[in-house]
């Protein structure tokens, strides 16, 4: 799809969520019900398949582990660029640039993380963001079948990713770029060793989520929105209501 | 005999003695009391049962477990009978300290170290802190939200793991409970009972 096909199709969108979702408070749900079925699905399909195959990855050794990693993350900071970009974010721009060129090349193909040692830490941008930035609201929330948690904006978002991101360009939509090639298979296995990677970092912690919580749905939920509120934000949110609670 | 349990109950003395009075500066009180923990969590000496004992003591004395019960409610603290709200914080100080012993069972050692704290008012100081896992897994980054209205005594209200709030995540569970029953804290009660019967 060339860019003035894009346009048409996607900046309306924008317009219409960006007068409609700043009214809509993100813990509102969209449908409840069916999303709450979706995430026992998920919760299930983690169980089956996730859940196992990161616990083997876990067991391997911790550099192949470190390299899947640094790879999965350096390809990931394609996304980020355009969208440091689009907020305007000239010193995240370098940062993100900086980072994949160094990697790609003296990192061989991403798989070392040397940038980091020269101080380039970008931070993972992707449209979703760029339109919170922009003052576009959350919308409502829902869950998706294996991708999980998100919003209206989220997930207007994940598809403009794929418009925006080189690599998607290159792998999903098999255009050719500076004489690279890809296809689908390379992007959803990109993908899936991403989710690997994030699951297999955090088997203690969605352990303990489970094991404490009296409606896992809402802390995953409550989770979900503060992680991409502080993303949004690029710093913690710590405006939290304290205020009247004086012993 | 006798020797016996006077040396038990020494013993018991000893390691649930009361707990040593950390640091009034909340950098201090922090980094003390969670390196004070690590050092009980790690001992090979103590089993898992004298573990939990000592970190329910450390919770008891040390985390403001009362107001946390009260901002997880929200607003309903606000229109609920008093009798009800002292229900529920009893429930909710055994729920709270189950759910913190369970977190702690697979405790791995770590090194901690308290990199800032943040004055944002006379009640409030944000202490940030980083865990640094030993088997080189990625380092943890945790802000303390340390209560000071009371300079003598700090308390701690809230943590902050990777920018996630405990206490915003549980309001808002608990929000959830409450708004799919007419905002009954009977149900909520309820809820945490089962919790701590399984």
């Amino acid at each position: 799809m060339n860019l003035k096909k894009y346009t048409k199709i996607v900046l309306p969108i924008i317009l219409i969520l960006s007068f409609n979702i700043s009214t809509v408070k993100a813990s509102d749900e969209c449908f409840e019900g069916v999303s709450r079925s979706i995430f026992k699905f998920n919760l299930a399909f983690d169980d089956y398949v996730l859940e196992p195959i990161a616990k083997g990855y876990s067991k391997l050794p911790s550099p192949i582990r470190t390299g899947t990693g640094n790879f999965t993350s350096n390809i990931s900071t394609l996304l980020s660029i355009p969208n440091s970009l689009l907020q305007g974010n000239l010193k995240q721009v370098g940062h993100a640039s900086g980072s994949f060129i160094v990697n790609t090349t003296v990192g061989i193909l991403g798989f070392l993380n040397p940038a980091e040692r020269l101080g380039l830490k970008p931070h993972k941008e992707d449209v979703g963001q760029t339109l919170g930035a922009y003052g576009v609201g959350p919308g409502c929330y829902f869950v998706l079948p294996i991708l999980g948690p998100t919003t209206v904006r989220d997930s207007v978002g994940l598809i403009a990713d794929t418009f925006v991101d080189p690599f998607a360009q290159i792998t999903l939509r098999e255009n050719e770029l500076l004489g690279v090639s890809g296809n689908k298979l390379d992007y959803y296995s990109l993908k899936g060793a991403n989710a690997v990677d994030f699951r297999s970092d955090n088997l203690t912690s969605f352990e303990s989520l489970e094991k404490n919580s009296i409606d896992l749905y809402s802390s995953y939920k409550s989770v979900y929105l503060q992680d991409r509120e502080n993303k949004i934000e690029n710093s913690n949110n710590d405006n939290e209501d304290w205020g009247n609670l004086d012993n | 005999m006798k020797k016996i349990i006077i040396f038990l109950i020494s013993l018991n003395f000893f390691i649930f003695s009361p707990l040593k009075a950390y640091s009034t500066n909340p950098g201090d009180f922090v980094s003390e009391l969670v390196n004070d923990a690590i050092s009980k969590l790690s001992d090979v000496n103590l089993n898992k049962e004298q573990k939990y004992k000592f970190i329910e003591k450390i919770a008891l004395e040390n985390v403001d477990i009362n107001a946390l019960g009260l901002y997880t409610l929200g607003e309903l603290r606000k229109s609920t009978e008093k009798t009800t709200i002292l229900k529920y914080q009893k429930t909710f100080e055994k729920y709270f300290l189950k759910s913190l012993t369970s977190r702690l069972s697979d405790y791995s050692s770590s090194k901690f170290e308290v990199v800032n704290e943040d004055k944002k008012s006379s009640n409030y100081t944000i202490v940030s802190s980083k865990v640094i896992p030993s088997k080189g897994e990625p380092e943890i980054k945790i802000d303390w939200r340390i209560y000071t209205k009371n300079p003598e005594k700090p308390l701690i209200r809230d943590l902050i793991v990777e920018g996630l709030s405990l206490a915003r995540t549980q309001k808002e569970e608990f929000a959830s409970i409450l708004n799919s029953n007419n905002n009954d804290i009977n149900t909520l009660i309820e809820k945490l009972e089962e919790f701590l019967n399984n």
